[in-house]
């Protein structure tokens, strides 16, 4: 009981965020709910480029590679060998992850800035890649994924509650939302305990940290291998949310767009991953509703915002955030809390009354 | 015989396209120790300007400099813009910076000519002359003459004249040079314009080949890469070097080695920077990275 009363308020609020998100498709429509899966997948995926880009400090410009792999491989096994999906989910998270640690191997020989381009590149190739053999992944045709019945539990409760019967896609829905909470969980619990703080010690002095007695090479590869664990997990998902992948689902732009989303919700910090999911996979939906309906807008800007202006938008977002504001909008509001506080209580810096700068995580 | 000299002779005219855009990263390298993932957007853009003054009547080899002109002040305009503000911050904000502004650029073009591949006329006619048996096509000349050209005066600019060796000096050593009375924010300027003039021959160099579109670049800026690592990204010779290199192993690959066809071509050049990493990351001319601790 006391343990109750003297939980931090924090704890509060992502028990408010844990029961909005469990409500939430019960008040919206199917096909809504459908989208907000999407954003919770991209959110498990940011959280696993959070992991090795605010963390441990090595830039990946590939997970949409990742994402691929582990989409790919729960697609192929059931479709080929019939196997149920909810099974393969956790099988394509396994293989992706061990994909990933491979990868980190070679990855520790190189310079933060190698790395990106090796893995830049990776993005750029895996749509070939995947195409080539054709009997194994459809090729360009890409695979069909049936999408599963919600089963009897689960959708009596749904109809007790709305009323309505559950459909396929707000079964996948609350699937999705169980893995990210899982997950999610998880990384909270990585960033606080021994890796988490093993691998931030990396990140800022990679020679102090082994001089501490930090096993490098062996956390930085763990990072990749959890990293691409998240990654395999969220591409599984999203071929069950979407029910079709092809070479086309996982372009460059994916890739950018989990970089854009990881830091405009704030590097190195639990709650950005889904702050900057949710922003990142609906600034493109919203602007493509929301401009074709301005009639004053010339016929000819609407058609090309419709391809061109998530591009340009993220672009400006992602130079703007790193320039004014590196750990994006957790470290927005966790100043802006920090300055408040100090209003409040009139607790500036006794010498200087001045608020101590953020500090840069990356 | 014939036909492995043939695809050489192509390769190196590839080759040089690489040679041009990997010079351009390596550029902005030496001058502040970062990857410019935006460089081939930027030559993309550069080529797209060059479209639309010989739509408007110009000529070829009237708009190549004045494209060549434009580029140098947009490469100067963005190190101003985007770059200066945040020349402290760290390589990998610094990394994402150029990433966005790939993503912007590429997002701008896409807005402004829209995503329908257009046809860019090569200034070079298509037919082909007999060197010693080897047909060589006098597109491929033409490119390969035009590279070499570019990068002769690249070359003399930097080792020749005052003006690059302030250059070098301010990329190599900012402290000693800032004392000396260089201007190193504004070289640093110079440097970007220099590459974005470099990239952007690159680019009107492709455009004939390829066709002119958004996302021409994205595949030569991966062998770009590939020159650039090849050569020990540091070296604007192993630059070029690389980028021979690298355009002659593609094209032979792509017509010998089974399998590698059309786009997995791309493939290649991933091999070749992956390669190049493990097993000799300075390149064939970097010198060996010295970290003091």
């Amino acid at each position: 009981m006391s343990r109750i009363r003297t939980a931090p308020p924090r704890y509060w609020l992502v028990l408010l965020v844990v029961i909005f998100f469990l409500g939430f498709p019960t008040v919206i429509s199917s096909f809504l709910a459908s989208e907000w899966a999407q954003a919770i997948i991209l959110a498990i995926a940011i959280m696993g480029l959070n992991i090795l880009v605010g963390y441990s400090g090595q830039l990946s410009l590939g997970h949409g590679a990742f994402m691929a792999l582990g989409a790919y491989t729960s697609a192929i096994l059931v479709h080929h060998y019939k196997m149920d999906y909810l099974v393969t989910i956790p099988i394509a998270a396994v293989l992706t992850g061990l994909v990933g640690f491979l990868f980190g191997v070679p990855a520790l020989r190189l310079s933060p800035l190698y790395l990106a381009l090796a893995t830049f590149a990776l993005a750029v190739v895996s749509p070939s890649l995947i195409k080539r053999p054709a009997g194994l992944t459809g090729g360009v045709q890409g695979i069909l994924v049936l999408q599963p019945d919600p089963p009897d539990v689960a959708r009596e409760a749904f109809a007790f509650v709305t009323g309505t019967a559950m459909t396929s896609d707000q079964w996948i829905y609350y699937i999705t939302l169980f893995c990210a909470l899982v997950l999610f969980w998880l990384a909270w619990n990585l960033a606080r305990h021994r890796p988490g703080r093993a691998m931030r010690a990396i990140r800022d002095g990679e020679v102090a940290a082994a001089a501490s007695g930090i096993n490098v090479a062996g956390f930085k590869t763990l990072a990749f291998g959890i990293s691409a664990f998240y990654a395999g997990t969220a591409g599984s998902l999203l071929a069950l949310s979407t029910g079709f992948i092809s070479p086309d689902t996982f372009p460059v732009s994916l890739s950018i767009q989990l970089l854009v989303g990881a830091v405009v919700g704030g590097l190195a910090s639990i709650p950005g991953p889904l702050l900057g999911a949710i922003f990142a996979y609906f600034l493109p939906i919203e602007s493509n509703q929301w401009v074709p309906s301005q009639t004053w807008l010339p016929e000819q800007i609407t058609s090309t915002v419709k391809n061109a202006g998530p591009a340009v938008s993220y672009g400006i977002i992602l130079i703007l955030i790193m320039m004014f504001a590196p750990n994006g909008i957790v470290g927005l509001i966790r100043t802006g809390y920090v300055t408040v506080n100090r209003r409040l209580r009139g607790a500036s810096d006794p010498q200087t009354g001045q608020i101590p700068p953020d500090t840069q995580t990356v | 015989m014939q036909e492995f000299l043939q695809l050489v002779v192509s390769g190196i005219a590839t080759g040089g396209i690489f040679a041009s855009l990997a010079l351009a990263l390596v550029l902005i390298y030496n001058a502040m120790g970062l990857v410019n993932f935006a460089q081939g957007e930027m030559a993309m853009l550069a080529t797209f300007v060059a479209y639309s003054l010989i739509n408007r009547g110009m000529s070829f080899w009237i708009a190549f400099p004045v494209t060549l002109v434009l580029a140098f002040g947009g490469g100067v305009v963005i190190q101003r813009l985007v770059i200066r503000p945040v020349e402290r911050a760290p390589v990998l904000a610094l990394v994402i910076i150029t990433l966005g502004l790939a993503t912007l650029v590429n997002g701008l073009a896409g807005f402004i000519w829209g995503y329908v591949p257009r046809s860019f006329a090569s200034p070079f006619s298509p037919d082909s002359v007999d060197l010693a048996g080897v047909f060589v096509s006098y597109r491929d000349l033409g490119v390969i003459a035009v590279s070499g050209l570019v990068l002769l005066a690249v070359y003399l600019l930097l080792q020749r004249t005052t003006v690059g060796l302030t250059l070098r000096a301010a990329a190599h050593h900012p402290e000693a040079s800032r004392l000396l009375g260089v201007q190193v924010s504004w070289m640093l300027a110079l440097g970007w314009g220099l590459a974005s003039a470099v990239g952007a021959v690159s680019g009107m160099m492709a455009a004939p080949i390829l066709l002119l579109e958004p996302n021409m670049m994205q595949a030569i800026i991966i062998y770009a890469f590939a020159a650039a690592v090849l050569g020990g990204i540091e070296s604007p010779l192993g630059a070029v070097v690389g980028g021979l290199i690298v355009g002659v192993t593609v094209n032979l690959a792509g017509a010998y080695l089974p399998g590698v066809g059309g786009d997995l071509q791309l493939a290649v050049g991933l091999a070749i920077i992956i390669a190049v990493l493990i097993l000799k990351p300075n390149g064939l001319f970097g010198r060996a990275a010295i970290r003091r601790v």
